[in-house]
């Protein structure tokens, strides 16, 4: 069987971006490439093709000239199972259209391509849902390229719910062009070593985009994420929300960049990353950066790692309530802030029941 | 009928003596007034009998009905009885007044059927606005509208002692009525009320408070003058008369109304404007 092979050698903790991960542990040579199992629902009446090749499935680089920004992301491309999306220009698409990869087996690598492909003033949600067989040891390389036509609405979520013994190294791309609105939402509750890299450039003036994460860690599970907010054109507006927990002996790390260029005045980027360390064994790290070229912009960002605040706890308690009850509601409200925006309100509520039965909290009984 | 006994109560915050040697007593339909300056453990006194983290009991005993208090976790003091109305009460994201009822309903082993219609009522009792009821808790309220939130709780949860911490601050003179006739209410309901908790007899009151204007809304039986964390007065209602005329100097030495650190370590900042400045002595 043929394993996978990289034409560059892996990146190490050395590179800034990859600080903190676990890249030192991947072996590529376990891994057989392996076609997706990808199951879409919704959609009717525009064109979703899983046959596409070439250009086609690199809208990113085709309209800014970048190559593939990692030796993953460059994987991906090779053994993509593709998955593209083409939305007319105009066209209103009501209904989420959700993109289900279920990853089965052992040392398998699969590699998703989804490609929203969004024309001018048209509207779309995409749900991607990871899951895998509960003792599944496959490495998943997700790539998911967005473009946000001009004044186009594109809101996409994803959903990891993989088994506790993947690997995910994940790569989101979106581009917004002139007055577009983009929603680019990730709900990471599974994987091994699961990491996500969002960057979302805003290439077009009165272009915008919201970025939230809710991410849950348990066990011995690492969440990794690093975030590029690229500011490329005048008036352009972004809003990052990330918000995770760690308990058990669970690690995880956040590190955003805001990105201004010199000809993106009267910009305004905005960057929050909060962390709740639920167990004295587990550990969260928090690393936000600026990179500003020109001064007519506003701009913020704001980092926390920490347990519980010990007031909401005890006014919880004050009422009578049990610390282990008073912990989850403490702690199912902190992540309310990131489900009431996600895009599909149903995914919402069955969402924040799964972070409810992950917490370890108040297993223990009362 | 229920007594809430603290017995020559010390406590310490960071390593300093707060509470010197407290001594009170409160029982069903009584209402009692704790008054002190800046600094005299009045917050320490409320903190230390609910049981909040980091302040230590060196020694003494807060008993409800003869049962030992302070070996209880905060929960079980609120399960047994007793309900703190904060001064600034906390904010707590994304958690429905709803979902903290249901689970303290839970915890005392009432049933939750009729939950939000008793919501409704309660809030109706008080004029909290019902749009409130879905907000969470304490989560852009006003001054005012917080403590309507925290005396519907206390409404809600018909606990047998309530200490009242500085219930007149931050909030205006219709938000205060509207939360002292409701206390009062409850402290004078009868034992055989028909309230689904009916029969722990009526509500006892303690009363933390800087200065009188509460007084009037809501009138004590007793009044307590504290300084320096001990009791150095107690009499009837005309002893509050004799502050508002004298001032704290009528009860104790200069040097000992001098503000100092420790009491106040775990409070948020005044806020400037609050009505409190206009009441100042």
């Amino acid at each position: 069987m043929p394993t996978l092979t990289a034409a560059t050698p892996l990146p190490t903790t050395d590179e800034e971006i990859w600080r903190y991960s676990r890249i030192g542990e991947l072996d590529l040579d376990r891994f057989t490439p392996t076609a997706a199992d990808t199951d879409v629902r919704g959609g009717a009446g525009i064109e979703i093709d899983h046959a596409a090749t070439g250009d086609a499935l690199d809208v990113i680089g085709r309209l800014t000239g970048d190559a593939a920004p990692d030796v993953f992301a460059a994987l991906n491309l090779e053994h993509a199972s593709p998955t593209l999306i083409t939305v007319p220009a105009g066209r209103v698409v009501e209904q989420p259209v959700v993109v289900t990869h279920m990853v089965r087996g052992s040392d398998e690598a699969v590699f998703p391509r989804l490609v929203i492909d969004a024309g001018a003033d048209s509207e779309i949600t995409v749900v991607e849902v990871f899951t895998s067989e509960p003792d599944s040891t496959s490495l998943v390389v997700p790539v998911v390229q967005i473009r946000a036509g001009q004044a186009a609405r594109v809101r996409y979520l994803a959903v990891n719910e993989l088994g506790e013994r993947v690997w995910s190294i994940g790569h989101q791309q979106a581009l917004g062009e002139r007055d577009s609105q983009l929603l680019v939402a990730t709900v990471a509750l599974g994987g091994d070593y699961a990491r996500v890299r969002t960057d979302v450039r805003l290439s077009g003036a009165g272009a915008s985009a919201k970025q939230v994460a809710l991410y849950f860690a348990g066990g011995t599970q690492m969440h990794d994420f690093r975030t590029i907010q690229d500011h490329d054109a005048p008036h352009t507006h972004s809003d990052l929300l990330f918000k995770g927990a760690v308990q058990d002996h669970s690690r995880s790390v956040y590190t955003g960049l805001i990105k201004i260029r010199e000809h993106a005045r009267g910009t305004a980027a905005f960057q929050t990353n909060r962390n709740l360390t639920l167990s004295e064994g587990a550990w969260a790290e928090s690393v936000p950066n600026l990179e500003i070229e020109t001064n007519d912009v506003k701009c913020s960002h704001a980092s926390t790692v920490g347990p519980i605040d010990e007031e909401q706890r005890f006014y919880l308690e004050s009422r009578g309530v049990p610390p282990s009850v008073a912990e989850r509601l403490v702690v199912l409200g902190f992540f309310d802030e990131v489900l009431s925006q996600l895009p599909a309100g149903d995914l919402a509520t069955d969402l924040r029941a799964r972070v409810a039965a992950k917490l370890s909290i108040g297993d223990d009984p009362r | 009928m229920t007594t809430l006994e603290i017995r020559d109560l010390h406590a310490t915050v960071g390593g300093t003596e707060i509470l010197r040697g407290i001594d009170l007593t409160v029982s069903s339909g009584e209402v009692h007034a704790v008054m002190g300056p800046n600094g005299a453990g009045k917050s320490t006194l409320s903190a230390v009998v609910m049981g909040k983290p980091g302040y230590t009991v060196t020694s003494g005993a807060v008993t409800l009905d003869g049962v030992d208090v302070l070996a209880m976790p905060p929960w079980e003091r609120a399960v047994a009885g007793l309900h703190l109305v904060m001064q600034y009460p906390t904010e707590v994201p994304g958690v429905q007044l709803h979902d903290v009822m249901s689970e303290a309903f839970a915890a005392r082993g009432r049933s939750v059927d009729g939950l939000d219609e008793l919501l409704r009522a309660e809030a109706g009792r008080i004029n909290f606005d019902e749009r409130f009821l879905d907000r969470a808790l304490n989560v852009d309220l006003s001054g005012g509208e917080k403590k309507r939130n925290e005396t519907l709780q206390l409404a809600m949860l018909r606990p047998r002692i309530a200490i009242l911490d500085e219930l007149d601050s931050g909030l205006d003179i219709d938000a205060l009525r509207d939360c002292a006739r409701r206390v009062e209410d409850l402290s004078n309901e009868a034992a055989d009320s028909d309230h689904p908790e009916g029969g722990h007899g009526s509500l006892g009151v303690l009363i933390i408070t800087h200065y009188s204007r509460v007084l009037s809304e809501l009138p004590p039986d007793h009044v307590h003058i504290l300084v320096k964390g001990r009791i150095v007065a107690s009499g009837g209602p005309e002893l509050a008369d004799r502050l508002d005329a004298e001032g704290y100097t009528a009860f104790a030495p200069e040097e000992d109304l001098k503000v100092e650190t420790g009491d106040d370590h775990a409070k948020p900042v005044e806020r400037p404007g609050s009505l409190d400045d206009l009441f100042a002595l």
